[in-house]
């Protein structure tokens, strides 16, 4: 029996909505910096990130159902499930988006999984274990130790450059920024499209489509790709300004040092098993770039909000993940998961219509941060500032 | 081992991490200082010898060649770790 092909293809949208969402959400954590130091123009910033994120889905062949193996009980997980923390998933990046902050990608999804599985099977639906070794720890973990190699690296670059001209020092970083931005793109692709497409090949398990161990099919591998490559070129520009802008007063030299520490920690956690949030590594990779720096300004208090929404990622998305659970199972059936689905959709649109009274666009992501989001509106000529 | 922490890896991460995230711009940063012209790093600029010598633009291409391989090691690990 192959279940029900409409709520199938409900939820295979519902991915790849979450897998755009997943793109723009996290352009910022390869591109911020390059684009806030001039070394790349925003556009041409996220239309490099985006084919390096295309490329990078399509280098690694792993794909497997692995995001809720050793997390929850995958033999209860049905489509409704799967679509109920997607659904989370994505609210919480929207809603992280829209105030600019840079949250986890994977944590939304984990959480909304999570929370769906509690609320369709209860406690014994969650690997508590699995979750706090593999999720919660790395959590604290990665920012530190991305962090701390940054903080190194950016001491090093500034001590041997001192000498250097500000001109040549400011152009060759620049050059290195690409380099290594480049690569934090490229991991990036390699990890998180692999996230969709082991939902969608788990909802197509949970769907009798494919028996259980299958690989991700290549459509599925083609759309994923496809996804996460066009919302990285939409450019999160909220996220690319908190972290370009508003976290640290960023230089090129920085940058470089972050960027290589981010594409470092990433790599080397992907080789040796041990799963990391890029968004988490790169956060802490600009933290410690401009710890790093003597004299360099760290606004901790945007630090502070960024640690508080990281906090509340994984249960705020699991209650939405749980709520749009028993919604959907409430009313029961293809009705249900329909009904929640335009829910969804109206809560994306009417998050999108408010960020469009505070746009963040690719001709103000890089204005003066002046203790907000919003950049200040270009000011009538003559105005006094 | 600790079921917690996955403490093998971690050190791992740490250290080549370390030497990866922090010594290839620092080794990107020695090739730049290496190209930097030489009156410039001792401060006093004279009209003379504005470009870099030969043995700097060696040292700075052995520079930036390493951080090129290490980069390219980055990819061949992401293909192959799979």
């Amino acid at each position: 029996m192959t279940g029900n092909s409409v709520l199938l293809a409900l939820v295979v949208a519902t991915a790849l909505g979450f897998d755009f969402t997943n793109g723009f959400h996290d352009t910022g954590n390869a591109m911020a910096t390059s684009i806030a130091t001039g070394a790349l123009p925003p556009r041409i910033a996220v239309a490099v990130s985006s084919v390096l994120n295309l490329a990078g889905a399509f280098l690694s062949f792993s794909v497997a159902a692995t995001i809720a193996n050793g997390l929850v009980q995958t033999h209860l997980v049905t489509l409704t499930v799967v679509f109920a923390g997607l659904a989370g998933g994505i609210l919480w990046n929207l809603a992280t988006w829209y105030l600019g902050l840079p949250s986890s990608s994977s944590h939304a999804l984990i959480g909304g999984v999570v929370g769906a599985s509690l609320a369709a099977a209860g406690g014994h639906a969650v690997q508590w274990h699995g979750l706090t070794s593999k999720v919660v720890l790395p959590a604290l973990l990665s920012p530190v130790i991305a962090g701390l190699v940054a903080v190194v690296g950016t001491f090093f670059v500034y001590r041997i450059t001192r000498g250097v001209s500000a001109d040549l020092r400011g152009r060759g970083f620049r050059l290195g920024q690409i380099g290594s931005a480049s690569m934090v793109s490229l991991a990036h692709g390699t990890n998180d499209a692999q996230k969709t497409m082991g939902i969608i090949t788990l909802a197509l398990i949970a769907n009798g489509s494919l028996t259980a161990h299958a690989k991700a099919p290549v459509w599925v591998i083609v759309s994923c790709a496809l996804a996460i490559s066009l919302g990285t070129y939409a450019g999160g520009w909220r996220v690319i300004r908190t972290l370009g802008k508003g976290l640290v007063e960023i230089e090129a030299p920085q940058g470089m040092a972050a960027e290589s520490a981010s594409a470092a920690v990433i790599l080397l956690s992907s080789r040796f098993g041990y799963s990391l949030s890029t968004t988490h590594v790169a956060t802490g990779s600009i933290l410690g770039s401009g710890v790093g720096k003597a004299g360099a300004a760290v606004r901790w208090s945007v630090a502070a909000r960024m640690a508080l929404a990281w906090v509340l990622t994984l249960p705020a998305a699991g209650l939405v993940g749980a709520a749009a659970y028993a919604t959907a199972d409430g009313i029961g059936g293809t009705a249900g998961i329909s009904t929640v689905f335009v829910v969804l959709a109206a809560s994306v649109t009417g998050l999108y219509l408010a960020s469009r009274r505070t746009t963040v666009t690719a001709s103000n992501v890089n204005s003066q941060w002046s203790g907000s989001l919003a950049p200040a509106r270009t000011a009538p000529a003559g105005a006094a500032l | 081992m600790n079921s917690w922490i996955n403490l093998d890896a971690l050190w791992k991460i740490v250290v080549i991490g370390l030497l990866a995230g922090a010594g290839l711009p620092a080794l990107f940063a020695l090739g730049l200082l290496a190209l930097a012209p030489s009156d410039e790093t001792a401060g006093s600029p004279t009209a003379a010898a504005p470009r870099p010598n030969m043995l700097g633009k060696l040292i700075a291409g052995l520079c930036f060649a390493a951080v090129l391989t290490a980069m390219g090691w980055g990819v061949y690990s992401i293909v192959h770790s799979s």
